[in-house]
């Protein structure tokens, strides 16, 4: 298998470069929370379109490109209570904090935005808190 | 014009995510598994994508407009406020449990099966009953 840390730095750079994109050509920070909280709030208003546009994208490109490649794996967790909490805190969370990983974490750390990194603290933190508690401490996940 | 270029950004995104692994709940859970069989790529994917947004943060401070007009988003809030960091420890607890966070969880609907499709619905809904939240947050100071 070649490097996992590989495929990491190359999507990573891609992901960066969709940033770009929607900066520099489009004018606005690509968070995937606020783009879709925006949508589903009813906060968007006159760019809906834009958003709507962006996740079209989001969501037919992979799909696309994973189909030809034979299919993919998310190996999410089959306890679906779990994954409906999870889900609520992530959706909530991110819409309180007004931004997530690629908002917060890759935006505001790349402007170095105090509010990205704090954020970016946050969120690793009690993610590192909660898969240990709840992976090597109660055996949930 | 916008609209395509929103696509295209949220396709190359979704790519990203996808070939950096980071739609793969093990490997972000393998980041956030400090105590377990720790998986770097991660960082190497957030490494890879502040390298061109940095950049892309650069050219936005020197240029007047973004490409298709209108204006650049406005410099980070300075204030840290208490939304921050609740927030970001609500998603960071959410993003523990599933390894979702809300960009991947987009990007692979079409390959997430039931699990990723309940994730979506419920970060929907947190998304939805955020802003009220919000409200009640702001009264209770």
């Amino acid at each position: 298998m070649p490097a996992d840390w590989l495929w990491g730095l190359f999507g990573g750079l891609l992901i960066g470069s969709a940033g770009a994109i929607y900066l520099l050509v489009n004018g606005r920070v690509m968070g995937a929370s606020g783009i879709l909280g925006g949508v589903l709030d009813g906060s968007a208003r006159d760019t809906m379109k834009e958003r709507l546009a962006f996740i079209a994208g989001l969501v037919i490109v992979p799909a696309i490109a994973v189909f030809l490649v034979g299919g993919a794996e998310t190996h999410v967790t089959q306890n679906l209570s779990i994954v409906a909490i999870a889900g609520l805190l992530v959706g909530v969370g991110t819409r309180i904090a007004n931004g997530c990983t690629s908002g917060h974490g890759v935006c505001g750390i790349s402007r170095l935005s105090l509010r990205g990194i704090v954020a970016t603290v946050f969120y690793i933190g009690a993610g590192g808190l909660t898969v240990v508690l709840f992976r090597h401490m109660w055996g949930v996940i | 014009m916008r609209y395509l270029t929103a696509a295209l950004s949220g396709a190359v995104f979704g790519i990203g995510l996808w070939l950096s692994g980071m739609t793969d709940t093990r490997k972000v859970q393998g980041w956030l598994d400090v105590f377990g069989d720790w998986d770097p790529t991660l960082a190497f994917v957030m490494g890879g994508a502040i390298v061109p947004m940095a950049i892309a943060w650069q050219i936005a401070a020197r240029g007047k407009a973004p490409a298709l007009g209108g204006d650049f988003p406005a410099p980070p809030e300075p204030r840290l406020g208490r939304n921050l960091v609740i927030g970001s420890v609500l998603f960071g607890m959410g993003w523990g449990l599933a390894g979702l966070c809300p960009g991947p969880a987009m990007a692979s609907l079409s390959w997430g099966g039931t699990g990723g499709l309940v994730f979506l619905v419920a970060m929907g809904v947190g998304m939805a009953a955020a802003p009220p939240l919000k409200a009640r947050m702001a009264e209770a100071v």
